[in-house]
């Protein structure tokens, strides 16, 4: 390495090469992903799905962008102009601020922090503002109410989610995302710790107010939720922020528990395609359950967060802690 | 210099959120810019190098307790009229009280010295081969196990103390026993009728009805 990039300004525009290197991908992954999702959603129910715009649909994601960006805005009479614009912007930004520490291939995360995973669960815990700021600047009933349910929900299944990150890091012996995946070189935690995984993967499905959670935006009660009053490109991004923050569980989900960039065939070399491969596969499980599942009802929701979630995960963290320590098997960090 | 910049610049908006969160008229505001108080005061952890520190505020302030905060004073309906009613009979006595608080404040401030020793203690530093979190779990898990254990102790009852205060069970509400769902056969809820053409059909003698449920 030259000795310009050990400069300031050589570590700035490096910063920023990287960080242009994963937002390119990613924001092309956000757009392309509800393609996807309409594709796979149209094989599941029998339809074709998007196939007019350019070869096989190809073209939809940027006839969609463009229709957002050419209609209205529409801030309504009542609405806290500041707080009703800043939300979506909220939304959007942290869902992509958390890829920093992400490491999509071995010591390629930007930021390769020691608290990687407490940084993600911090931004994803963040997530809930976007949205409960959203319900209150919009000044309308539904809003509000689709506010209320999806904050009360997201911080109850936070707290579940935080048990399992625990006791995944309990088994790394460490809080760097990097060296996360690297302890699963010989057993991705998704085998021994296979009750967490489920439950971490449906608590990202909370996380993200995706079906079948996704009460906050139940069209069939309280019209679209929180982002009811919003139009354009307002409600652009927050319908991508959503895409953004499946993404973002799903590389989570990834590097947690089925070992990141490493390769599941010895012959094979690791490397980031099957990072990508693996978000891909969470992905899909995330539309399959979207097109098979129906929504949930609010007390149901609540009794599956915090009498049966919560308490699997204590008592699996309690257990794999006294496993672990009896056996011997502390990773020391 | 940077990291002297990057502070100066997060304590001035830490401080100048603090001032915000009194003096914004709409609470929610308040609520919000204390948030914004958070954030910065995590930051601020994140310059002196204690990470760990920073992210569980981030995560525990902000994350949780904030968003309770804001879920209540977004459903509170304030009366802004109402609230400044009284402010101008009761402003003598505020200011009264607030110069005796400022005038202690004084006081202390005049006498206050840091002891030479002291100094040394302070900064001690994070030890070079540990990270932040792993000092300060060896220190927690040791010295300060006893309290450590305490102080989950009290939040746990605190937190008992509470769901028992609020909690009052309205004997309307309905109940759903999954168990007793799950374990229901299709006999217990179903009958077949051999109905006749043209002749309709009567339903057999009923069973109990906290058999079938």
């Amino acid at each position: 390495m030259s000795p310009f990039w050990d400069t300031n300004t050589g570590i700035v525009i490096l910063t920023l090469l990287k960080t242009l290197a994963l937002l390119v991908p990613l924001l092309i992954g956000v757009a392309y992903l509800t393609y996807f999702e309409r594709k796979v959603m149209g094989a599941i129910q029998s339809r074709k799905g998007p196939n007019v715009v350019g070869p096989f649909g190809l073209m939809q994601p940027f006839a969609d962008a463009l229709k957002m960006l050419t209609k209205e805005t529409i801030i309504p009479t009542g609405a806290d102009k500041f707080l009703f614009i800043l939300a979506p912007m909220l939304t959007f930004g942290l869902a992509i601020i958390a890829w920093a520490v992400m490491p999509v291939n071995n010591g390629w995360g930007i930021a390769d922090i020691n608290v990687g995973v407490l940084y993600l669960f911090a931004v994803s815990s963040l997530g809930v503002y976007g949205i409960i700021i959203a319900g209150w600047a919009s000044n309308s009933k539904y809003a509000f109410l689709g506010a209320l349910r999806s904050a009360a929900q997201m911080v109850s299944y936070e707290v579940s989610m935080g048990f399992v990150m625990v006791t995944v890091l309990i088994l790394a012996g460490s809080q760097n995302l990097n060296s996360i995946v690297l302890a699963q070189k010989h057993l991705w935690f998704a085998v021994p710790l296979f009750p967490l995984f489920i439950i971490f993967f449906i608590s990202g499905l909370a996380e993200t107010n995706r079906a079948p959670f996704d009460l906050a935006e139940g069209e069939s009660e309280i019209v679209a939720g929180f982002f009811v009053e919003y139009s354009s490109m307002a409600f652009g991004l927050f319908f991508l922020g959503e895409y953004a923050n499946m993404i973002l569980i799903s590389g989570m989900t990834t590097t947690l528990f089925l070992g990141g960039w490493l390769s599941p065939v010895p012959f094979l070399p690791s490397g980031v395609l099957w990072f990508i491969l693996k978000v891909f596969l969470c992905l899909f499980v995330f539309i399959w359950v979207r097109a098979t599942l129906p929504r949930l009802r609010y007390d149901q929701l609540m009794a599956l967060g915090w009498k049966v979630f919560l308490p699997i995960s204590l008592v699996y963290l309690v257990l794999v802690a006294g496993v672990v320590e009896y056996f011997g098997l502390l990773p020391v960090a | 210099m940077i990291a002297n910049l990057a502070f100066y610049l997060f304590s001035f908006i830490l401080l100048a959120s603090a001032v915000m969160v009194v003096t914004s008229r709409n609470p929610v505001h308040a609520v919000l810019f204390l948030i914004l108080g958070f954030v910065n005061a995590a930051v601020l952890f994140l310059l002196t190098g204690a990470e760990f520190l920073a992210f569980i505020l981030a995560i525990v302030y902000v994350g949780a307790v904030a968003v309770i905060f804001l879920f209540v004073v977004m459903m509170l309906d304030v009366d802004f009229v109402k609230l400044n009613e009284g402010f101008q009979r009761y402003a003598p006595v505020g200011a009264l009280v607030a110069l005796i608080m400022f005038i202690e404040l004084v006081f202390i401030a005049g006498n206050w010295a840091i002891a030479p020793a002291g100094s040394a203690d302070r900064m001690f530093p994070t030890p070079e081969h540990l990270t932040s979190s792993v000092a300060l779990g060896s220190l927690i898990y040791t010295s300060y196990l006893p309290l450590f254990q305490l102080s989950g102790m009290v939040l746990l009852v605190a937190m008992i103390g509470a769901i028992v205060l609020t909690h009052r069970d309205r004997q309307r509400s309905l109940h759903q026993n999954l168990a007793a769902q799950h374990a229901r056969t299709p006999e217990q809820t179903l009958a077949m009728v051999p109905a006749k053409l043209g002749e309709g059909a009567s339903l057999p003698p009923k069973q109990t009805q906290k058999e079938t449920l």
